[in-house]
């Protein structure tokens, strides 16, 4: 379980979380939606202590990861993949090299390290990559590939931070098909985290507004499609006023 | 006189030099951080082990060509100079000494260093920003590296190992053109030169200008690391992080030039 403790969090004054509080249940697929700038990226950093909060905390099974020494954040950060916005993938490394590289940390064999990666990569349709180099892939692939070295090394928790932003509505559904895909083949609980609203009904068990710095509206897919909170049907509506 | 609680004229500049001071001291105790989180990340051999041999082929053998060519000429114009300078005044096997001891103390040390500073620094300052711009150095953190292990402690040790080596090779190799323009130019011949290379030769010039060396490899990495990993912004922050890594190192470059001979000599 994931959970927001009142989280606060600003850059050079400027506050981005107000008190953001959210619960993520053990299995479920949660979305954070909010309009570009809300803090839903900030958010995500702080459950792998990319950011450290100004007040309040991110609980993980019981961690409170703020108060986690180096050893305590790396335990924490081997059980939790992330997936970056932009893939973040290594140019200087393949891609079954970006994939590997978690796992060589984790201390597997050579040839589990190779299984891995081609489970992975074929999870993601990308078998037969592996030895090309990230500036040889499409947006859509650079995505996978971000995907799959995730879902390598076998997390309890996986992260997407916009992982249909820049993608035609094509590759936008296969990236939703990969998310339920990973979820139904390692059981993981999930956050993610878009604006995307197709994308959020599709891959959502429960739907979480960040609005302001904290939770406008949290519920279910269905409970959000039929809301009456104006600045919620405002934003999955699309409508400008 | 300015009236009481009115600023007077020179408000905003003691107000300038005050936040450039503050300024100078934060980015002294962001250095002191840095070196310490180098120092916490040493036993974490077993990532920056393998990672090493690589940035030692890029930093110190990728180098070369770059050093040994400003060495050759560096010798060819010492050698031209003190022949210059003490053409009767003095016996001219002196040039021997002048390049071999110009080179082993000062000019094999600094102008490689300088040269460096800029292939080396400005590498590692760009790769190392483009990596923190495009999310790069977070997605190592969330694969349980730490960056100082991964990226920072391969290249300081390769540039501290890397460097004597490199500038040794170039002052033999400035030692060799010096005294390749002293047969062809200057009417010397090789006794001559080698008389001069000995006459005021110790063995502390030696290990002087290689500790340098070794000193200024540390700080050109551990400048360039240090300004690459906190680049804000895009392709801009990029350009100014190069920048700064190259301007530091050089100023660095010459204080330490000056500490180690006013400490060592």
């Amino acid at each position: 379980m994931i959970r927001f403790q009142d989280l606060h969090k600003a850059f050079e004054g400027k506050p981005v979380l107000t008190g953001f509080s959210l619960e993520v249940r053990d299995g479920e697929t949660m979305v954070i939606i909010g309009f570009s700038g809300s803090g839903k990226s900030v958010a995500l950093k702080h459950v792998v202590g990319l950011l450290h909060p100004d007040a309040g905390d991110v609980i993980v099974d019981d961690r409170a990861v703020s108060t986690l020494d180096r050893a305590g954040l790396t335990a924490l950060r081997r059980e939790i993949g992330y997936v970056f916005q932009f893939a973040a993938l290594f140019d200087s490394m393949s891609v079954a090299d970006n994939v590997a590289l978690g796992l060589r940390r984790r201390g597997l064999s050579d040839d589990e390290i190779d299984e891995r990666v081609r489970e992975a990569l074929a999870l993601v349709d990308l078998t037969g990559a592996g030895d090309r180099f990230p500036a040889e892939l499409s947006g859509g692939m650079r995505k996978r590939v971000g995907i799959a070295r995730a879902i390598a090394l076998q997390p309890r928790y996986i992260l997407y931070d916009e992982p249909t932003t820049g993608l035609d509505p094509v590759t936008t559904a296969i990236m939703d098909r990969l998310m339920i895909r990973t979820r139904q083949h390692l059981g993981v609980t999930g956050i993610v985290v878009t604006h995307d609203m197709k994308s959020a009904y599709s891959v959502g068990d429960r739907i979480a507004m960040l609005y302001e710095g904290r939770v406008r509206q949290v519920g279910s897919v269905a409970e959000i499609q039929e809301t009456e909170d104006p600045v919620v049907r405002q934003f999955i509506e699309g409508r400008p006023e | 006189m300015a009236d009481a609680g009115h600023p007077s004229y020179f408000t905003p500049v003691i107000a300038q030099i005050g936040r450039r001071a503050v300024a100078a001291i934060q980015a002294v105790g962001r250095l002191g951080h840095f070196l310490g989180d180098m120092a916490r990340a040493l036993p974490d051999v077993g990532t920056w082990g393998r990672l090493l041999i690589v940035q030692m082929r890029r930093i110190g053998v990728d180098s070369l060509p770059v050093a040994l060519f400003i060495a050759a000429f560096t010798g060819i114009v010492l050698a031209l100079q003190a022949s210059y300078t003490f053409t009767g005044t003095v016996p001219l096997y002196i040039v021997g000494a002048v390049v071999g001891k110009t080179l082993m103390l000062e000019l094999g040390p600094v102008l490689v260093g300088l040269a460096l500073a800029g292939r080396v620094g400005a590498s590692n300052a760009a790769e190392l920003g483009t990596m923190r711009v495009t999310e790069q150095v977070d997605a190592l953190e969330t694969l349980a590296y730490d960056p100082q292990s991964f990226l920072v402690i391969p290249r300081v040790l390769a540039g501290t190992v890397m460097f004597p080596f490199i500038v040794a090779l170039g002052i033999l190799v400035g030692i060799v053109t010096g005294w390749l323009t002293s047969l062809a130019l200057l009417g010397l011949s090789t006794a001559e030169f080698v008389k001069g290379l000995k006459f005021l030769y110790q063995f502390k010039d030696t290990w002087y200008g290689l500790l340098k060396s070794a000193s200024f490899g540390f700080t050109i990495t551990v400048v360039g690391c240090q300004v690459g990993l906190n680049t804000r912004g895009g392709a801009e922050g990029v350009g100014q992080a190069t920048t700064r890594a190259v301007v530091y190192s050089a100023m660095l470059i010459l204080v330490l030039d000056a500490f180690w001979a006013k400490v060592l000599l």
